[in-house]
Protein backbone atom coordinates (compact mmCIF):
# COMPACT_ATOMS: atom_id res chain seq x y z
CA UNK A 1 0.00 0.00 0.00
CA UNK A 2 2.75 2.44 0.99
CA UNK A 3 4.57 1.42 -2.16
CA UNK A 4 1.51 2.28 -4.20
CA UNK A 5 1.05 5.70 -2.63
CA UNK A 6 4.73 6.48 -3.18
CA UNK A 7 4.33 5.50 -6.82
CA UNK A 8 1.25 7.76 -6.99
CA UNK A 9 3.26 10.77 -5.82
CA UNK A 10 6.20 10.00 -8.09
CA UNK A 11 3.98 9.58 -11.15
CA UNK A 12 2.06 12.75 -10.33
CA UNK A 13 5.26 14.75 -10.00
CA UNK A 14 7.13 13.45 -13.02
CA UNK A 15 4.60 12.37 -15.66
CA UNK A 16 2.61 15.56 -16.49
CA UNK A 17 5.20 17.17 -18.76
CA UNK A 18 5.39 13.98 -20.79
CA UNK A 19 1.72 14.48 -21.80
CA UNK A 20 2.62 17.80 -23.42
CA UNK A 21 5.40 16.05 -25.31
CA UNK A 22 3.02 13.36 -26.54
CA UNK A 23 0.48 15.95 -27.69
CA UNK A 24 3.20 17.86 -29.56
CA UNK A 25 4.48 14.67 -31.18
CA UNK A 26 0.97 13.75 -32.31
CA UNK A 27 0.45 17.18 -33.82
CA UNK A 28 3.84 17.00 -35.53
CA UNK A 29 2.97 13.58 -36.93
CA UNK A 30 -0.30 14.97 -38.34
CA UNK A 31 1.56 17.86 -39.92
CA UNK A 32 4.19 15.54 -41.40
CA UNK A 33 7.02 17.00 -39.33
CA UNK A 34 9.33 15.10 -37.04
CA UNK A 35 8.59 17.56 -34.24
CA UNK A 36 10.48 18.33 -31.05
CA UNK A 37 11.77 15.41 -28.98
CA UNK A 38 9.29 13.72 -26.67
CA UNK A 39 11.09 15.07 -23.61
CA UNK A 40 11.23 18.66 -24.88
CA UNK A 41 8.87 20.01 -22.16
CA UNK A 42 11.31 18.68 -19.54
CA UNK A 43 14.21 20.46 -21.26
CA UNK A 44 12.17 23.66 -21.40
CA UNK A 45 11.26 23.32 -17.75
CA UNK A 46 14.90 22.78 -16.79
CA UNK A 47 16.05 25.70 -18.93
CA UNK A 48 13.46 28.07 -17.48
CA UNK A 49 14.33 27.08 -13.91
CA UNK A 50 17.90 28.29 -14.48
CA UNK A 51 16.88 31.71 -15.72
CA UNK A 52 16.45 34.81 -13.63
CA UNK A 53 13.06 36.46 -13.18
CA UNK A 54 12.12 40.05 -13.89
CA UNK A 55 9.25 41.62 -12.00
CA UNK A 56 7.45 44.77 -12.98
CA UNK A 57 7.21 47.45 -10.28
CA UNK A 58 3.42 47.50 -10.55
CA UNK A 59 3.13 43.89 -9.43
CA UNK A 60 2.60 42.75 -5.87
CA UNK A 61 2.88 39.44 -4.06
CA UNK A 62 -0.21 38.22 -5.95
CA UNK A 63 1.79 38.08 -9.17
CA UNK A 64 4.50 35.96 -7.55
CA UNK A 65 1.95 33.75 -5.80
CA UNK A 66 0.01 32.90 -8.98
CA UNK A 67 2.31 30.24 -10.48
CA UNK A 68 3.08 28.67 -7.11
CA UNK A 69 -0.58 28.41 -6.15
CA UNK A 70 -1.27 27.01 -9.61
CA UNK A 71 1.18 24.15 -9.07
CA UNK A 72 0.07 23.65 -5.46
CA UNK A 73 -3.64 23.37 -6.28
CA UNK A 74 -3.01 21.01 -9.19
CA UNK A 75 -0.77 18.91 -6.95
CA UNK A 76 -3.38 18.77 -4.16
CA UNK A 77 -6.09 17.88 -6.69
CA UNK A 78 -3.82 15.09 -7.93
CA UNK A 79 -3.23 13.89 -4.40
CA UNK A 80 -6.94 13.48 -3.58
CA UNK A 81 -7.71 11.72 -6.87
CA UNK A 82 -6.97 7.98 -6.88
CA UNK A 83 -4.44 7.44 -9.66
CA UNK A 84 -3.24 3.88 -9.16
CA UNK A 85 -5.52 1.51 -7.33
CA UNK A 86 -8.46 2.45 -5.17
CA UNK A 87 -6.76 4.83 -2.75
CA UNK A 88 -5.14 8.22 -2.92
CA UNK A 89 -2.67 9.75 -0.45
CA UNK A 90 -5.03 12.48 0.75
CA UNK A 91 -8.42 10.97 -0.12
CA UNK A 92 -11.28 11.46 2.34
CA UNK A 93 -15.02 11.11 2.13
CA UNK A 94 -15.77 14.52 0.58
CA UNK A 95 -12.82 14.88 -1.74
CA UNK A 96 -14.82 15.35 -4.97
CA UNK A 97 -16.01 18.74 -3.70
CA UNK A 98 -12.48 19.69 -2.70
CA UNK A 99 -11.24 18.62 -6.13
CA UNK A 100 -13.67 20.96 -7.92
CA UNK A 101 -12.78 23.86 -5.64
CA UNK A 102 -9.03 23.29 -5.95
CA UNK A 103 -9.31 23.64 -9.72
CA UNK A 104 -11.30 26.83 -9.18
CA UNK A 105 -8.77 28.21 -6.70
CA UNK A 106 -5.87 27.66 -9.09
CA UNK A 107 -7.75 29.48 -11.81
CA UNK A 108 -8.66 32.32 -9.48
CA UNK A 109 -5.00 32.91 -8.64
CA UNK A 110 -3.93 32.68 -12.28
CA UNK A 111 -6.48 35.37 -13.13
CA UNK A 112 -5.51 37.53 -10.14
CA UNK A 113 -1.85 37.34 -11.12
CA UNK A 114 -2.77 38.39 -14.65
CA UNK A 115 -4.82 41.35 -13.40
CA UNK A 116 -2.03 42.29 -11.01
CA UNK A 117 0.32 43.17 -13.88
CA UNK A 118 -1.92 46.09 -14.86
CA UNK A 119 -1.56 45.18 -18.53
CA UNK A 120 -4.74 45.56 -20.57
CA UNK A 121 -3.97 42.49 -22.64
CA UNK A 122 -3.61 40.35 -19.55
CA UNK A 123 -6.81 41.80 -18.15
CA UNK A 124 -8.56 40.80 -21.36
CA UNK A 125 -7.18 37.28 -21.06
CA UNK A 126 -8.31 37.08 -17.44
CA UNK A 127 -11.80 38.24 -18.31
CA UNK A 128 -12.04 35.66 -21.08
CA UNK A 129 -10.76 32.96 -18.77
CA UNK A 130 -13.35 33.98 -16.16
CA UNK A 131 -16.17 33.97 -18.69
CA UNK A 132 -15.32 30.58 -20.14
CA UNK A 133 -14.64 28.93 -16.83
CA UNK A 134 -18.05 30.13 -15.67
CA UNK A 135 -19.44 28.02 -18.49
CA UNK A 136 -17.07 25.09 -17.93
CA UNK A 137 -17.74 24.79 -14.21
CA UNK A 138 -21.39 23.64 -14.42
CA UNK A 139 -20.29 20.95 -16.88
CA UNK A 140 -17.56 19.77 -14.51
CA UNK A 141 -19.90 19.75 -11.52
CA UNK A 142 -22.64 17.89 -13.40
CA UNK A 143 -20.10 15.28 -14.57
CA UNK A 144 -18.89 14.86 -10.99
CA UNK A 145 -22.52 14.56 -9.87
CA UNK A 146 -22.98 11.68 -12.31
CA UNK A 147 -20.09 9.95 -10.54
CA UNK A 148 -21.51 10.70 -7.09
CA UNK A 149 -25.14 9.68 -7.52
CA UNK A 150 -24.71 5.89 -7.98
CA UNK A 151 -22.22 5.80 -5.11
CA UNK A 152 -24.41 7.97 -2.83
CA UNK A 153 -21.20 9.61 -1.69
CA UNK A 154 -19.02 12.55 -2.63
CA UNK A 155 -15.72 10.69 -2.28
CA UNK A 156 -13.62 9.51 -5.21
CA UNK A 157 -12.93 6.16 -3.54
CA UNK A 158 -16.67 5.37 -3.25
CA UNK A 159 -17.46 6.77 -6.71
CA UNK A 160 -14.81 4.60 -8.37
CA UNK A 161 -15.95 1.60 -6.31
CA UNK A 162 -19.45 2.10 -7.74
CA UNK A 163 -17.97 2.46 -11.22
CA UNK A 164 -15.92 -0.70 -10.78
CA UNK A 165 -18.94 -2.74 -9.71
CA UNK A 166 -21.00 -1.43 -12.64
CA UNK A 167 -21.13 -3.86 -15.54
CA UNK A 168 -18.70 -2.84 -18.28
CA UNK A 169 -19.43 -1.56 -21.74
CA UNK A 170 -22.50 0.32 -22.85
CA UNK A 171 -24.66 -0.74 -19.94
CA UNK A 172 -24.07 2.58 -18.24
CA UNK A 173 -24.53 5.18 -20.94
CA UNK A 174 -24.67 7.93 -18.35
CA UNK A 175 -21.00 7.37 -17.59
CA UNK A 176 -20.36 7.85 -21.27
CA UNK A 177 -22.18 11.19 -21.11
CA UNK A 178 -20.00 12.08 -18.13
CA UNK A 179 -16.87 11.09 -20.06
CA UNK A 180 -17.82 13.21 -23.07
CA UNK A 181 -18.67 16.16 -20.83
CA UNK A 182 -15.38 15.77 -19.00
CA UNK A 183 -13.49 15.70 -22.28
CA UNK A 184 -15.02 19.04 -23.22
CA UNK A 185 -14.13 20.39 -19.78
CA UNK A 186 -10.60 19.04 -20.18
CA UNK A 187 -10.17 20.87 -23.47
CA UNK A 188 -11.56 24.11 -21.99
CA UNK A 189 -9.78 23.97 -18.64
CA UNK A 190 -6.41 23.29 -20.19
CA UNK A 191 -6.87 25.77 -23.01
CA UNK A 192 -6.61 23.23 -25.79
CA UNK A 193 -7.84 23.81 -29.32
CA UNK A 194 -11.54 24.15 -29.84
CA UNK A 195 -11.54 26.67 -26.99
CA UNK A 196 -8.07 28.18 -26.98
CA UNK A 197 -4.95 27.68 -29.06
CA UNK A 198 -1.81 26.99 -27.01
CA UNK A 199 0.43 27.85 -29.98
CA UNK A 200 -1.15 31.12 -30.98
CA UNK A 201 1.17 34.10 -31.33
CA UNK A 202 -1.46 36.82 -31.48
CA UNK A 203 -2.38 38.43 -28.16
CA UNK A 204 -5.87 39.29 -29.37
CA UNK A 205 -6.81 35.63 -29.84
CA UNK A 206 -5.10 34.24 -26.76
CA UNK A 207 -6.87 33.26 -23.58
CA UNK A 208 -4.58 31.34 -21.27
CA UNK A 209 -1.33 32.30 -22.96
CA UNK A 210 -2.00 36.01 -22.70
CA UNK A 211 -2.49 35.72 -18.94
CA UNK A 212 1.04 34.44 -18.46
CA UNK A 213 2.85 36.80 -20.83
CA UNK A 214 4.53 38.68 -17.98
CA UNK A 215 5.77 35.59 -16.21
CA UNK A 216 9.37 34.71 -16.94
CA UNK A 217 12.07 32.32 -15.84
CA UNK A 218 11.20 30.07 -12.89
CA UNK A 219 7.69 31.58 -12.72
CA UNK A 220 7.00 30.59 -16.30
CA UNK A 221 8.43 27.15 -15.54
CA UNK A 222 5.94 26.81 -12.70
CA UNK A 223 3.07 28.03 -14.89
CA UNK A 224 4.03 25.43 -17.49
CA UNK A 225 4.38 22.72 -14.87
CA UNK A 226 1.12 23.67 -13.14
CA UNK A 227 -0.92 23.63 -16.33
CA UNK A 228 0.65 20.32 -17.39
CA UNK A 229 -0.21 18.86 -14.00
CA UNK A 230 -3.77 20.15 -14.30
CA UNK A 231 -4.03 18.46 -17.69
CA UNK A 232 -2.67 15.28 -16.12
CA UNK A 233 -5.11 15.38 -13.18
CA UNK A 234 -8.26 16.14 -15.18
CA UNK A 235 -7.07 13.59 -17.75
CA UNK A 236 -6.62 10.97 -15.03
CA UNK A 237 -10.18 11.62 -13.85
CA UNK A 238 -11.46 11.16 -17.40
CA UNK A 239 -9.40 7.98 -17.91
CA UNK A 240 -10.78 6.53 -14.69
CA UNK A 241 -14.36 7.32 -15.62
CA UNK A 242 -13.85 5.26 -18.77
CA UNK A 243 -11.58 2.61 -17.22
CA UNK A 244 -12.10 2.52 -13.44
CA UNK A 245 -8.85 1.91 -11.54
CA UNK A 246 -8.50 -1.70 -10.37
CA UNK A 247 -8.97 -2.29 -6.64
CA UNK A 248 -5.51 -3.64 -6.01
CA UNK A 249 -3.63 -1.10 -8.09
CA UNK A 250 -0.15 -2.49 -8.69
CA UNK A 251 1.07 -2.96 -12.24
CA UNK A 252 -2.43 -3.30 -13.60
CA UNK A 253 -3.46 0.05 -12.15
CA UNK A 254 -0.30 1.70 -13.43
CA UNK A 255 -0.96 0.19 -16.85
CA UNK A 256 -4.52 1.53 -16.93
CA UNK A 257 -3.31 4.99 -15.94
CA UNK A 258 -0.36 5.17 -18.31
CA UNK A 259 -2.16 3.60 -21.27
CA UNK A 260 -5.24 5.73 -20.73
CA UNK A 261 -3.28 8.95 -20.37
CA UNK A 262 -1.18 8.26 -23.46
CA UNK A 263 -4.34 7.47 -25.42
CA UNK A 264 -5.95 10.64 -24.13
CA UNK A 265 -2.92 12.76 -25.05
CA UNK A 266 -2.95 11.30 -28.55
CA UNK A 267 -6.70 11.99 -28.70
CA UNK A 268 -6.16 15.61 -27.68
CA UNK A 269 -3.42 15.88 -30.31
CA UNK A 270 -5.78 14.50 -32.94
CA UNK A 271 -8.54 16.95 -31.94
CA UNK A 272 -6.02 19.79 -32.11
CA UNK A 273 -4.85 18.72 -35.54
CA UNK A 274 -8.27 18.15 -37.05
CA UNK A 275 -10.41 20.91 -35.60
CA UNK A 276 -10.25 24.60 -36.15
CA UNK A 277 -10.47 26.76 -33.12
CA UNK A 278 -14.01 27.96 -32.38
CA UNK A 279 -14.87 31.60 -32.77
CA UNK A 280 -15.02 33.22 -29.34
CA UNK A 281 -18.83 33.66 -29.33
CA UNK A 282 -19.19 29.96 -30.17
CA UNK A 283 -17.14 28.77 -27.19
CA UNK A 284 -19.92 29.26 -24.61
CA UNK A 285 -22.20 27.26 -26.86
CA UNK A 286 -19.69 24.39 -26.90
CA UNK A 287 -19.47 24.46 -23.12
CA UNK A 288 -23.21 24.87 -22.60
CA UNK A 289 -23.60 21.87 -24.89
CA UNK A 290 -21.27 19.89 -22.63
CA UNK A 291 -23.26 20.97 -19.56
CA UNK A 292 -26.54 20.04 -21.20
CA UNK A 293 -25.12 16.65 -22.18
CA UNK A 294 -23.99 15.99 -18.63
CA UNK A 295 -27.33 17.28 -17.35
CA UNK A 296 -29.22 14.87 -19.59
CA UNK A 297 -26.97 12.05 -18.36
CA UNK A 298 -27.70 13.03 -14.77
CA UNK A 299 -31.44 13.28 -15.43
CA UNK A 300 -31.39 9.83 -17.03
CA UNK A 301 -29.46 8.46 -14.07
CA UNK A 302 -31.80 9.97 -11.49
CA UNK A 303 -34.85 8.90 -13.46
CA UNK A 304 -33.63 5.33 -13.78
CA UNK A 305 -32.84 5.33 -10.10
CA UNK A 306 -36.39 6.30 -9.15
CA UNK A 307 -38.35 4.39 -11.79
CA UNK B 1 -29.67 -6.31 -20.76
CA UNK B 2 -31.13 -2.95 -21.73
CA UNK B 3 -27.73 -1.25 -21.68
CA UNK B 4 -27.37 -0.97 -25.43
CA UNK B 5 -30.92 0.35 -25.79
CA UNK B 6 -30.25 2.99 -23.13
CA UNK B 7 -27.04 3.92 -24.88
CA UNK B 8 -28.88 4.36 -28.17
CA UNK B 9 -31.59 6.42 -26.47
CA UNK B 10 -28.97 8.71 -25.00
CA UNK B 11 -27.45 9.12 -28.47
CA UNK B 12 -30.92 10.07 -29.73
CA UNK B 13 -31.22 12.81 -27.09
CA UNK B 14 -27.74 14.09 -27.91
CA UNK B 15 -28.68 14.26 -31.59
CA UNK B 16 -31.85 16.18 -30.64
CA UNK B 17 -29.74 18.75 -28.87
CA UNK B 18 -27.23 18.83 -31.72
CA UNK B 19 -29.99 19.69 -34.19
CA UNK B 20 -31.04 22.56 -31.94
CA UNK B 21 -27.47 23.77 -31.43
CA UNK B 22 -26.06 23.62 -34.95
CA UNK B 23 -26.30 26.51 -37.37
CA UNK B 24 -25.81 24.59 -40.61
CA UNK B 25 -28.72 23.16 -42.51
CA UNK B 26 -26.81 20.15 -43.82
CA UNK B 27 -25.67 19.19 -40.31
CA UNK B 28 -29.28 19.26 -39.16
CA UNK B 29 -30.22 16.84 -41.90
CA UNK B 30 -27.22 14.60 -41.21
CA UNK B 31 -28.13 14.52 -37.54
CA UNK B 32 -31.65 13.44 -38.33
CA UNK B 33 -30.24 10.74 -40.64
CA UNK B 34 -28.06 9.48 -37.76
CA UNK B 35 -31.15 9.51 -35.61
CA UNK B 36 -32.76 7.23 -38.17
CA UNK B 37 -29.81 4.82 -37.89
CA UNK B 38 -30.11 4.95 -34.10
CA UNK B 39 -33.82 4.13 -34.27
CA UNK B 40 -33.19 1.15 -36.56
CA UNK B 41 -30.61 -0.14 -34.09
CA UNK B 42 -32.94 0.62 -31.19
CA UNK B 43 -35.60 -1.82 -32.29
CA UNK B 44 -32.91 -4.50 -32.65
CA UNK B 45 -31.42 -3.71 -29.24
CA UNK B 46 -34.80 -3.80 -27.53
CA UNK B 47 -35.68 -7.11 -29.09
CA UNK B 48 -32.33 -8.93 -28.88
CA UNK B 49 -32.57 -10.00 -25.19
CA UNK B 50 -35.77 -11.94 -25.84
CA UNK B 51 -34.41 -13.70 -28.94
CA UNK B 52 -34.60 -17.47 -28.56
CA UNK B 53 -33.15 -18.55 -31.89
CA UNK B 54 -34.85 -19.62 -35.08
CA UNK B 55 -36.94 -17.69 -37.55
CA UNK B 56 -40.48 -16.78 -36.58
CA UNK B 57 -43.06 -14.14 -37.43
CA UNK B 58 -41.68 -11.77 -34.89
CA UNK B 59 -38.21 -11.88 -36.41
CA UNK B 60 -39.66 -11.02 -39.82
CA UNK B 61 -41.58 -8.11 -38.37
CA UNK B 62 -38.48 -6.87 -36.68
CA UNK B 63 -36.38 -7.19 -39.81
CA UNK B 64 -39.01 -5.34 -41.81
CA UNK B 65 -39.30 -2.58 -39.23
CA UNK B 66 -35.60 -2.16 -38.76
CA UNK B 67 -34.55 -2.29 -42.40
CA UNK B 68 -37.52 -0.13 -43.40
CA UNK B 69 -36.56 2.48 -40.84
CA UNK B 70 -32.97 2.41 -41.99
CA UNK B 71 -33.90 2.83 -45.64
CA UNK B 72 -36.55 5.50 -45.18
CA UNK B 73 -35.20 7.56 -42.30
CA UNK B 74 -31.48 7.25 -42.80
CA UNK B 75 -31.21 7.15 -46.59
CA UNK B 76 -34.24 8.20 -48.63
CA UNK B 77 -35.57 11.16 -46.67
CA UNK B 78 -32.19 12.77 -45.91
CA UNK B 79 -31.30 12.42 -49.58
CA UNK B 80 -34.56 14.12 -50.56
CA UNK B 81 -34.04 16.95 -48.11
CA UNK B 82 -30.40 17.39 -49.07
CA UNK B 83 -31.46 17.59 -52.69
CA UNK B 84 -34.03 20.19 -51.76
CA UNK B 85 -31.26 22.17 -50.05
CA UNK B 86 -29.05 21.88 -53.12
CA UNK B 87 -31.78 22.94 -55.49
CA UNK B 88 -33.06 25.80 -53.38
CA UNK B 89 -29.44 26.90 -52.90
CA UNK B 90 -29.55 27.54 -49.17
CA UNK B 91 -26.54 26.04 -47.48
CA UNK B 92 -25.74 28.45 -44.75
CA UNK B 93 -27.55 29.57 -41.72
CA UNK B 94 -30.50 28.20 -39.89
CA UNK B 95 -31.89 31.67 -39.05
CA UNK B 96 -33.77 30.90 -35.87
CA UNK B 97 -36.43 33.14 -34.31
CA UNK B 98 -34.75 32.60 -30.96
CA UNK B 99 -30.96 32.56 -30.65
CA UNK B 100 -29.12 29.25 -30.76
CA UNK B 101 -27.86 29.59 -27.17
CA UNK B 102 -31.36 30.21 -25.91
CA UNK B 103 -32.85 27.38 -27.92
CA UNK B 104 -30.26 24.93 -26.50
CA UNK B 105 -31.31 26.00 -23.03
CA UNK B 106 -35.00 25.71 -23.92
CA UNK B 107 -34.29 22.24 -25.33
CA UNK B 108 -32.56 21.28 -22.08
CA UNK B 109 -35.61 22.47 -20.14
CA UNK B 110 -37.85 20.46 -22.47
CA UNK B 111 -35.74 17.36 -21.84
CA UNK B 112 -36.14 17.96 -18.12
CA UNK B 113 -39.90 18.39 -18.53
CA UNK B 114 -40.14 15.13 -20.45
CA UNK B 115 -38.32 13.26 -17.68
CA UNK B 116 -40.73 14.75 -15.16
CA UNK B 117 -43.71 14.02 -17.40
CA UNK B 118 -42.85 10.37 -17.82
CA UNK B 119 -42.29 9.94 -14.11
CA UNK B 120 -45.88 11.02 -13.38
CA UNK B 121 -47.35 9.13 -16.33
CA UNK B 122 -48.52 5.56 -15.72
CA UNK B 123 -48.41 3.32 -18.77
CA UNK B 124 -50.81 0.38 -19.12
CA UNK B 125 -47.96 -1.66 -20.61
CA UNK B 126 -44.58 -1.34 -18.90
CA UNK B 127 -41.98 0.14 -21.24
CA UNK B 128 -39.09 -2.16 -22.25
CA UNK B 129 -36.58 0.23 -20.71
CA UNK B 130 -37.17 3.11 -18.34
CA UNK B 131 -35.48 5.67 -20.57
CA UNK B 132 -37.72 4.93 -23.54
CA UNK B 133 -40.70 7.10 -22.60
CA UNK B 134 -38.78 10.21 -21.48
CA UNK B 135 -36.61 10.09 -24.60
CA UNK B 136 -39.71 9.75 -26.77
CA UNK B 137 -41.27 12.81 -25.13
CA UNK B 138 -38.01 14.73 -25.33
CA UNK B 139 -37.62 14.02 -29.04
CA UNK B 140 -41.22 15.03 -29.78
CA UNK B 141 -40.95 18.25 -27.75
CA UNK B 142 -37.58 19.23 -29.20
CA UNK B 143 -38.98 18.46 -32.64
CA UNK B 144 -41.83 20.89 -31.94
CA UNK B 145 -39.31 23.45 -30.74
CA UNK B 146 -37.42 23.15 -34.04
CA UNK B 147 -40.71 23.37 -35.93
CA UNK B 148 -41.80 26.62 -34.32
CA UNK B 149 -38.47 28.36 -33.79
CA UNK B 150 -36.88 28.16 -37.23
CA UNK B 151 -37.61 30.15 -40.37
CA UNK B 152 -36.33 27.88 -43.11
CA UNK B 153 -38.67 25.27 -44.52
CA UNK B 154 -35.87 22.68 -44.47
CA UNK B 155 -35.39 22.97 -40.72
CA UNK B 156 -39.12 22.65 -40.32
CA UNK B 157 -38.97 19.36 -42.23
CA UNK B 158 -36.20 18.25 -39.88
CA UNK B 159 -38.35 19.22 -36.90
CA UNK B 160 -41.23 17.24 -38.34
CA UNK B 161 -38.92 14.24 -38.77
CA UNK B 162 -37.85 14.55 -35.15
CA UNK B 163 -41.47 14.53 -34.01
CA UNK B 164 -41.91 11.40 -36.13
CA UNK B 165 -38.84 9.84 -34.54
CA UNK B 166 -40.24 10.54 -31.09
CA UNK B 167 -43.49 8.86 -32.04
CA UNK B 168 -41.50 5.93 -33.40
CA UNK B 169 -39.68 5.57 -30.09
CA UNK B 170 -42.97 5.71 -28.23
CA UNK B 171 -44.31 3.08 -30.63
CA UNK B 172 -41.61 0.71 -29.42
CA UNK B 173 -43.69 0.18 -26.28
CA UNK B 174 -46.46 -1.28 -28.44
CA UNK B 175 -44.37 -3.10 -31.00
CA UNK B 176 -44.44 -6.39 -29.07
CA UNK B 177 -48.25 -6.44 -29.11
CA UNK B 178 -49.35 -5.07 -32.47
CA UNK B 179 -46.26 -4.84 -34.67
CA UNK B 180 -48.14 -4.40 -37.94
CA UNK B 181 -50.10 -1.37 -36.85
CA UNK B 182 -46.96 0.32 -35.63
CA UNK B 183 -45.00 -0.42 -38.79
CA UNK B 184 -47.69 0.76 -41.14
CA UNK B 185 -48.48 3.80 -39.09
CA UNK B 186 -44.89 4.87 -38.88
CA UNK B 187 -43.79 4.33 -42.44
CA UNK B 188 -46.91 5.61 -44.22
CA UNK B 189 -47.33 8.63 -42.05
CA UNK B 190 -43.71 9.54 -42.53
CA UNK B 191 -43.69 9.17 -46.26
CA UNK B 192 -46.85 11.23 -46.67
CA UNK B 193 -45.44 13.91 -44.41
CA UNK B 194 -42.21 14.14 -46.32
CA UNK B 195 -43.99 14.25 -49.65
CA UNK B 196 -46.14 17.11 -48.45
CA UNK B 197 -43.08 18.90 -47.13
CA UNK B 198 -41.08 18.20 -50.27
CA UNK B 199 -43.81 19.61 -52.45
CA UNK B 200 -44.20 22.60 -50.15
CA UNK B 201 -40.47 23.34 -50.24
CA UNK B 202 -40.42 22.97 -53.97
CA UNK B 203 -43.30 25.37 -54.39
CA UNK B 204 -41.96 27.93 -51.96
CA UNK B 205 -38.57 27.92 -53.63
CA UNK B 206 -40.20 28.16 -57.05
CA UNK B 207 -42.46 31.01 -56.10
CA UNK B 208 -40.12 33.13 -54.03
CA UNK B 209 -36.67 31.96 -55.10
CA UNK B 210 -35.81 30.96 -51.57
CA UNK B 211 -37.31 28.86 -48.81
CA UNK B 212 -37.82 31.37 -46.06
CA UNK B 213 -41.37 30.91 -44.81
CA UNK B 214 -41.50 34.25 -43.08
CA UNK B 215 -42.54 35.99 -46.27
CA UNK B 216 -45.62 33.78 -46.49
CA UNK B 217 -47.11 35.42 -43.42
CA UNK B 218 -46.93 38.78 -45.13
CA UNK B 219 -49.21 37.59 -47.94
CA UNK B 220 -52.60 39.23 -48.20
CA UNK B 221 -55.54 38.34 -50.40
Amino acid sequence: MAMELALHVVVLLTAPLLLLGVIQKTKAWFAGRSGPPLLQPYFDFWKLLHKGAVYSRTTTWLFRAGPIVGVATALCAGLVLPLIGARSPLGFSGDIILFAYLLGLGRFFAMSAALDTGSSFEGMGASREAAFSAFAEPALLLCLAILCVPARSVGFADAFAALRSAPPGFSHPTYLAAALGLFAVLLAENSRIPVDDPNTHLELTMIHEVMVLDHGGPDLAFVLYGSAMKLFVVGALLVHVILPPPLEGGWEGAGVLVGGQLGLAIGVGCVESMMARLRLPRVPQFLVGASVLAGVGLAALLYRGTA
Amino acid sequence: MTGYADFILLVVVVLDLYVVATSRLASCVHASAFQGVALALLSVALWAPSYKGGVDGHLLHLAFLSIGTLLVKALVIPQLVLRAIREANVRREVEPFVSLHLSVLIAAVLVGISFWLSSVLVLPIPAPTTLLVPVAFATVLVGFLVLVSRKKAVTQVVGYLMVENGIFIFGQTLVQRIPFAVELGILLDLLVGVFVMGIAIHHISRAFDHIDTELLSALKD
